[in-house]
């Protein structure tokens, strides 16, 4: 177990390397540079190429990579063009936003879809499982920006149920130790303010999760139906166990597993509608963040940010397989 | 589609004195789905088991055998299944038995044990939970008194070390290990019937021995009745009171073991016994399979299902279906369901 995990770690280096060099290369090919955002409508092409310079980008490609991973491999991703803040903190202070966001997308995924999933599994045919299919196949039709739209506009703008913006109220101010604002509002005692955060994740996390929701039903509903039809099961009812240990013990445990694999993938997945998400309901996380920088050629921000997630989707990933030997003891002791 | 059913007075009846503990009449199953043209997997089965007694059920694959006892325990599932016909158990009747009444009967009283004992196993959960569950269920056995009778019962079938064992998941054991596991769990709550259906056709010859012979000693001495379900008329020899032969969802021939194997009379019988390799039997005998495949059929109610694959074929094979009765050689408890039997006094190589 240890020697796998060790070896999936190793593996990161030359996703890393190859992942570099790939978004070194995109970044500058990328019309534009960091100058004219910078400049604006004051850019002259002698303003422009002293602004280059500056930052290194007239040297040659590989000069200016050999230089940047000279400096990351020292924990040194360089300085924001935009803010001149160290990318790290910038990074720092909007990855909890980020992953505050997912867990709620993909909490509210699996707390759906499983049961959903099994229900129309054990049922197929029925109408919970003929809504869900409609509706599974609704749910990654729809481009999650436009989800994120239509439900600010119906839950925020006109029945104003919840917040559609941000991620806390702007009249609340309280203390951020962990800049997980729910976790945040618990650990300092200020209830209404974790409350308030909370209120704030359900619209976007809805949006972000829609989509893990809908493969999740699906493949819970693949995966029930499949066991279902496995000898042990038989087996099970010839011993005479009860419907609910049948289904619980034998069944449920065992379509566990194709689906532990396909929340991890999702886990991974999410990080990129994040960017949607986060756009649509100003929520100051990592994709936001990102989004601007690409619009800004905000560089050394780009470039951090990817490999950053990069590393993020690896462990998340990881994570999931050590899970997975959790849930099958085949893995475990193999 | 169903026939006439005259061979239904000549239930075999003949051994039995007083009340079979299974009592199946006229066990008819019919698979229908959607688009394809409905099957009739098991049509009109009479079988008695006597308690105590092991009966065996031979056939080639796919004459219905599997579907037979899974229908009389419930277990064919609701969709597309229609299961007409009456199982008793006991004086009770199973198939019209509330669902919560017959949960507590399977595993308690009729047990199974099935082919491939790899499959049969859940493979997330140990060895010992799945023999303990079944003892909590039936008999609210829990915790550490669980585990023991957990460990006893796996000592039983001849599982060293069985402690530990209880921890083993599935994989971690063999073929002959996880059948052994199976008739454990079987076994656990001393039931009346135990069915086994195949359950040495995953294994290879010596563990399938081995498996044959502790399934024996075992009903022996717990006096469970013992249904055997096979292809292989080897296994039954060693271990039947009495056998029916099945072939396409009918039962063709029935018969104590000795005059079954001494003097076969239905031809499909007697191509089973030459497919399979024997001590007893003169050497110099050719092996020989059954010409053509199950596929190769003819519905009942058209004539003698087997008659295409028929080397005794006459006329009367086709047309009407054939009537079950007393055998030719007037042995009680044999019947054959033949126009056209095999002579039973000469020894009749197949040609
Ligand atoms: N769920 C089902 N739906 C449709 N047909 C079925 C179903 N289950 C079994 N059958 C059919 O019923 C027939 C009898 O099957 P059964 O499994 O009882 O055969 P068997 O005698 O046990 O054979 P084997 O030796 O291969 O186990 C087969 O022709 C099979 O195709
Ligand atoms: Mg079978």
């Amino acid at each position: 177990m240890l020697k796998f995990a060790v070896r999936r770690l190793l593996l990161l280096v030359p996703i890393l390397l190859g992942l570099s060099i790939l978004v070194f290369l995109f970044v500058r090919a990328l019309p534009g540079g960091p100058e004219t955002a910078l400049l604006g409508e004051r850019s002259t092409p002698e303003r422009a190429a002293a602004v280059r310079a500056a930052y290194g980008l007239d040297r040659p490609v590989y000069e200016q990579y050999g230089s940047y991973m000279g400096k990351v491999v020292q924990g040194d991703f360089g300085v924001s063009i935009q803010t001149q803040q160290p990318v790290s903190d910038e990074i720092k202070r909007r990855f909890p936003a980020t992953v505050e966001l997912a867990s709620a997308a993909i909490l509210f995924a699996v707390v759906v879809g499983i049961p959903l999933g099994f229900v129309a599994g054990r049922r197929p045919g029925s109408w919970v499982d003929n809504t869900s299919t409609v509706g599974s196949l609704l749910g990654i039709a729809i481009p999650v920006f436009a989800l994120g739209f239509l439900l600010k506009y119906v839950f925020a703008v006109r029945l104003g149920w919840l917040p559609g913006t941000g991620r806390q109220d702007v009249t609340i101010t309280t203390e951020h130790p962990t800049g997980f604002y729910v976790l945040d509002g618990i650990l300092t005692g200020d209830l209404p303010a974790a409350w308030d955060a909370l209120k704030h994740l359900v619209l976007p996390a809805i949006a972000l999760g829609t989509i893990p929701l809908a493969i999740i039903t699906r493949i819970t509903r693949a995966a029930v139906q499949e066991v279902s039809n496995e000898d042990f099961v038989r087996t099970a009812e010839a011993k005479g166990m009860t419907k609910q240990v049948v289904t619980r013990r034998h069944i449920l445990r065992n379509a566990m597993l194709p689906v532990a694999t396909i929340i991890g993938l999702q886990t991974g997945l999410l990080l990129s509608g994040a960017i949607l998400t986060e756009t649509v309901f100003a929520f100051g996380g990592m994709g936001s963040f990102m989004a601007a920088a690409v619009f800004t050629r905000d560089f050394p921000v780009i470039q951090g940010g990817i490999l950053f997630l990069a590393v993020v989707f690896v462990l998340v990933n990881l994570l999931v397989d050590l899970s997975y030997g959790i849930i099958d003891p085949r893995v475990r002791t193999s | 589609m169903t026939a006439p059913v005259a061979h239904r007075e000549s239930v075999p009846g003949h051994l039995l004195v007083g009340t079979p503990l299974l009592k199946v009449r006229d066990l008819t199953v019919t698979f229908a789905s959607r688009g394809r043209r409905p099957v009739r997997a098991v049509d009109g089965i009479d079988l008695d088991v006597a308690a105590g007694s092991t009966v065996g059920i031979v056939g080639e694959s796919g004459s219905g055998k599997s579907v037979t006892s899974l229908a009389a325990m419930g277990l064919l599932g609701k969709r597309g299944v229609t299961v007409t016909g009456s199982v008793e158990f006991d004086g009770e009747d199973l198939l019209n038995m509330p669902e919560d009444e017959l949960r507590s009967v399977r595993g308690r009283e009729i047990a199974m044990i099935f082919q491939d004992p790899m499959s049969s196993l859940n493979p997330v959960l140990t060895v010992g939970r799945q023999i303990t569950e079944i003892l909590e269920r039936h008999k609210g056995l829990k915790g550490q008194a669980a585990k023991d009778r957990a460990a006893e019962l796996l000592a039983s079938v001849g599982i060293g070390d069985s402690v530990r064992r209880l921890r083993s998941f599935p994989h971690q054991l063999s073929g002959g290990m996880r059948q052994r596991v199976m008739i454990a769990m079987a076994l656990a709550c001393e039931p009346r019937l135990l069915i086994a259906d195949e359950p040495t056709t995953a294994l290879d010859v010596t563990i399938s021995a081995q498996i044959l012979e502790l399934l024996r000693v075992l009903v022996k001495d717990t006096g469970t009745a013992l249904i055997l379900i096979t292809h292989d008329l080897g296994v039954v020899a060693g271990l039947c009171d009495q056998v029916h032969v099945m072939y396409s969802g009918r039962i063709v021939e029935s018969a104590p073991r000795r005059p079954l194997f001494a003097e076969p009379q239905h031809p499909y019988t007697t191509g089973l016994l030459a497919s399979v390799p024997r001590l007893d039997q003169p050497r110099g005998l050719p092996l020989l399979p059954i010409p053509g495949s199950p596929s190769d059929t003819l519905p009942w109610a058209q004539g003698c299902a087997f008659s295409p694959r028929c080397t005794r074929r006459v006329d009367a094979c086709v047309g009407h279906p054939p009537v079950i009765g007393p055998a030719p050689s007037r042995v009680p408890g044999h019947l054959v369901r033949c126009v056209n039997p095999v002579p039973y006094d000469v020894e009749e190589p197949t040609p």
